[in-house]
């Protein structure tokens, strides 16, 4: 690796608003040769052995702990997955307490997944192993931003002067919010669109463009970042039924082709096809959804890397 | 027992007094206010540089007791209001049980005799149980001590309930005091919605859930003639209404709190729970209208909503930790730094809104050094500085979003019924 001034090591990755620009390319850049690894046969380095990484999710969720998980093997340290419901959270254990309780048993860095806004900076605030959040409430999934930014760039090469509409629920949306601050910072145009009833009130003041239908919010762009809608939202009203939502501000060919020719056409996970993207658009040439999933992995394992190692080379033993 | 407070500024807004002088304390009761008073053998405060008023009074507080003892309790609450220059405090009724009968008025008046600092008015219910359905027995418990009638805590949604509560609370001279947010917009939110809200993913509180709340109370107090208080104001929309009320003659006044009238929503970013409460704190324009309100009349008074909470409580993730924080001890230094050093509001000003005001909203005998009246006064000095830290507090709710502020200005002396019960910061 070339030598940076920037280091993150001992930092907590609580997410991209707090994140500087530096950051952001040092675990970009490092993604980069995290994904050579992954390509390989054997995909094992011992660059993290003896290192331990507890996997705290008090959510539900599959991808983003498969994708700690493997990324701390892969990297050669030992990792653990605590579950809410196999905890004893559900005994009623304070937050504070079940941190206490997994940084005495000496780990290293604790990856958490909570419901509440927050929660993370709370665990960075209570306990010395690094904190990586993967997702708090609807505050941040920095993770996420950076993966969608990844993969963004992989594409398209520069984030700068691009156009990326960000489309659905931003209001109960982690990855929104982490998308938008990473690519604000990094220069891209940002649009969101949506019912207006899932769209964050005042959003526009930090520098959002905001649209209520998605036909002007995709004119022209090189990126669509289409979000979950949960069913849970309807039930409360925010919007009527997944028909209309489908047929108004679902992503279909139709809508698609208003964006540039070549744009990119991105999901978090996991859809719901037919409601929110359509499934000729999400199996599409110009879907990256896929491709975002093996991106993520290499950006947790850069992360990992980074806050345990600092830059050292990614090879070598620690 | 003589006590005679030497050489201070005397500013009572109730007598339009502000002169330099003495003030002789004898039997419990103000004596006489004057030029040169020496009394042998009393007790000598000297009041030089420093201002002495009448006592303090929070028209809102929560001590907790009955019930939430691990928060607060009576003794722990009024040496808190003691500390911070209160003579009396009016304690809500959202305790366990909820303060709803005049037996229970009657259990707290004597509990606050016993264990009190300071003086304690008591405010009863509205509804049983404060659940929104049936009226408390309103006129027993008027007639038999308490201040006022509130189902502080929590808004009450049926204009029907707060029709008639407000009917039968005046025909004992009752005041209904509201906390007006309403639940089907405020409901889940956790803090103001705005910008800050947006950015942190926090549900929202929206301002206008307030609004459409006060406006609502308001017209009930207009259309049935009864006198209604609003509780924490913290909207440029319910000032306002407020003041549009007033110009026709509807019955209503109004408090805002120290963190309304000093701090924005932006102190939420970080997720201190210390920060959390309802209403919520707003944005700056907000706080510039409360602010514009209080130096207008529209608000009447400041009152802390004191509400502490035991550390277990607000150690948590924001969402799920109580809202609220303690108030008393750092109402004083907060206004004092923020309002009047600043320029936005006169001594007298913060006086007349911080001891008489809230007394002639509640009708009590307080908020007043004239001669006759219960020598209930604090000694405020305005420029010492001094460091918030929950540590020294005397309440059990051990936090407040002004944590580790520098301060400029804070009570000095205490004096309840002529006796002195803070002094230099120390509670006896």
């Amino acid at each position: 690796m070339t030598k940076r001034q920037v280091s993150l090591r001992g930092k907590n990755i609580l997410g991209l608003q707090g994140m500087t620009i530096a950051e952001m390319e040092l675990i970009l850049d490092s993604a980069r040769e995290m994904k050579n690894i992954i390509d390989r046969d054997i995909k094992k380095v011992p660059t993290l052995r003896g290192k331990s990484i507890v996997n705290l999710f008090f959510e539900p969720s599959t991808r983003t702990r498969t994708s700690f998980e493997l990324a701390g093997k892969y990297l050669g340290a030992d990792v653990v997955n605590v579950t809410t419901s196999a905890s004893s959270v559900v005994k009623g254990e304070s937050l504070r307490d079940t941190l206490l309780t997994v940084e005495a048993m000496g780990v290293d860095i604790i990856v958490m997944r909570h419901e509440a806004e927050g929660a993370a900076e709370f665990a960075a605030a209570s306990v010395n192993p690094v904190i990586v959040n993967a997702g708090d409430g609807a505050h941040e999934h920095p993770t996420q931003g950076l993966l969608d930014i990844y993969t963004i760039r992989e594409k398209k090469k520069a984030i700068a002067g691009l156009k990326v509409a960000i489309i659905g629920d931003v209001l109960h949306s982690r990855v929104a919010r982490s998308n938008i601050w990473g690519l604000l910072k990094m220069g891209a145009e940002v649009r969101v669109a949506g019912p207006r009833t899932l769209l964050p009130r005042d959003i526009e003041k930090f520098g959002v463009k905001v649209y209520d239908r998605v036909e002007p919010a995709l004119a022209g762009v090189d990126v669509v970042n289409v979000l979950r809608i949960q069913r849970e939202r309807q039930q409360k009203g925010l919007f009527p039924t997944p028909r209309e939502y489908a047929r108004i501000f679902g992503i279909n060919q139709e809508r698609l082709a208003l964006a540039q020719p070549d744009a990119l056409v991105m999901h978090p996970g996991p859809m719901n096809r037919g409601l929110e993207i359509a499934p000729d658009v999400a199996y599409s040439e110009q879907s990256s959804i896929q491709e975002q999933v093996k991106n993520g992995l290499a950006v947790r394992m850069a992360i990992l890397f980074l806050v345990l190692m600092g830059g050292k080379d990614i090879e070598t033993s620690a | 027992m003589k006590l005679v407070l030497k050489g201070g500024r005397i500013i009572d807004p109730s007598q339009e007094l502000d002169i330099i002088g003495d003030v002789l304390v004898s039997d419990g009761l103000i004596a006489a206010v004057g030029d040169k008073i020496d009394e042998p053998g009393a007790d000598v405060i000297d009041a030089r540089g420093l201002i002495v008023a009448p006592g303090l009074v929070d028209m809102h507080v929560h001590l907790r007791e009955p019930g939430l003892e691990a928060k607060e309790d009576i003794a722990s609450g009024t040496k808190a209001a003691a500390a911070g220059g209160f003579t009396t405090v009016c304690s809500m009724p959202n305790t366990r049980p909820v303060v709803d009968s005049a037996i229970l008025v009657a259990g707290m008046l004597q509990q606050a005799k016993e264990e009190g600092t300071v003086n304690v008015g008591v405010i009863g219910a509205l509804s049983k149980g404060q659940e929104g359905r049936e009226l408390a027995e309103i006129g027993d418990m008027l007639l038999n001590g308490a201040v006022a009638i509130s189902d502080d805590g929590h808004y009450v949604e049926s204009a029907r309930l707060l029709r008639t509560g407000l009917e039968y609370a005046m025909m004992f001279g009752g005041i209904v005091i509201s906390h007006a947010e309403d639940e089907t917009l405020a409901g889940d939110g956790f803090m103001h919605e705005g910008a800050v809200s947006a950015m942190l993913g926090l549900r929202g509180r929206p301002a206008v859930a307030e609004d459409i709340a006060v406006a609502r109370d308001i017209l009930l107090a207009e259309y049935t003639g009864g006198a209604i208080h609003i509780a924490h104001v913290s909207t440029a929309g319910a000032v306002e209404c407020i003041r549009a009320a007033k110009k026709r003659g509807v019955r209503v006044t109004a408090e805002a709190t120290p963190h309304h009238l000093t701090l924005t929503d932006a102190v939420v970013i970080g997720f201190n729970t210390a920060t959390k409460v309802n209403p919520p704190l707003r944005s700056v324009e907000h706080v510039e209208a409360l602010i514009a309100g209080l130096k207008d009349g529209t608000i009447d008074a400041i009152a802390t909503d004191h509400a502490p909470h035991a550390f277990e409580e607000k150690d948590m993730e924001f969402r799920y930790a109580p809202s609220g924080f303690a108030g008393l001890e750092t109402a004083v230094g907060v206004i004092l730094t923020e309002l009047y050093h600043k320029g936005k509001l006169s001594i007298n000003e913060v006086i007349e809104s911080m001891s008489v005001a809230p007394a002639r909203i509640l009708g009590l005998a307080a908020g007043t050094l004239k001669t006759g009246a219960a020598a209930d006064i604090v000694v405020i000095d305005l420029e010492k500085e001094w460091t918030v830290d929950s540590k020294n507090f005397y309440t059990r709710g051990k936090c407040t979003p002004f944590e580790g502020n520098t301060l400029r200005g804070k009570a000095v002396a205490t004096i309840v019924g002529g006796r002195v019960v803070m002094q230099d910061g120390e509670v006896k």
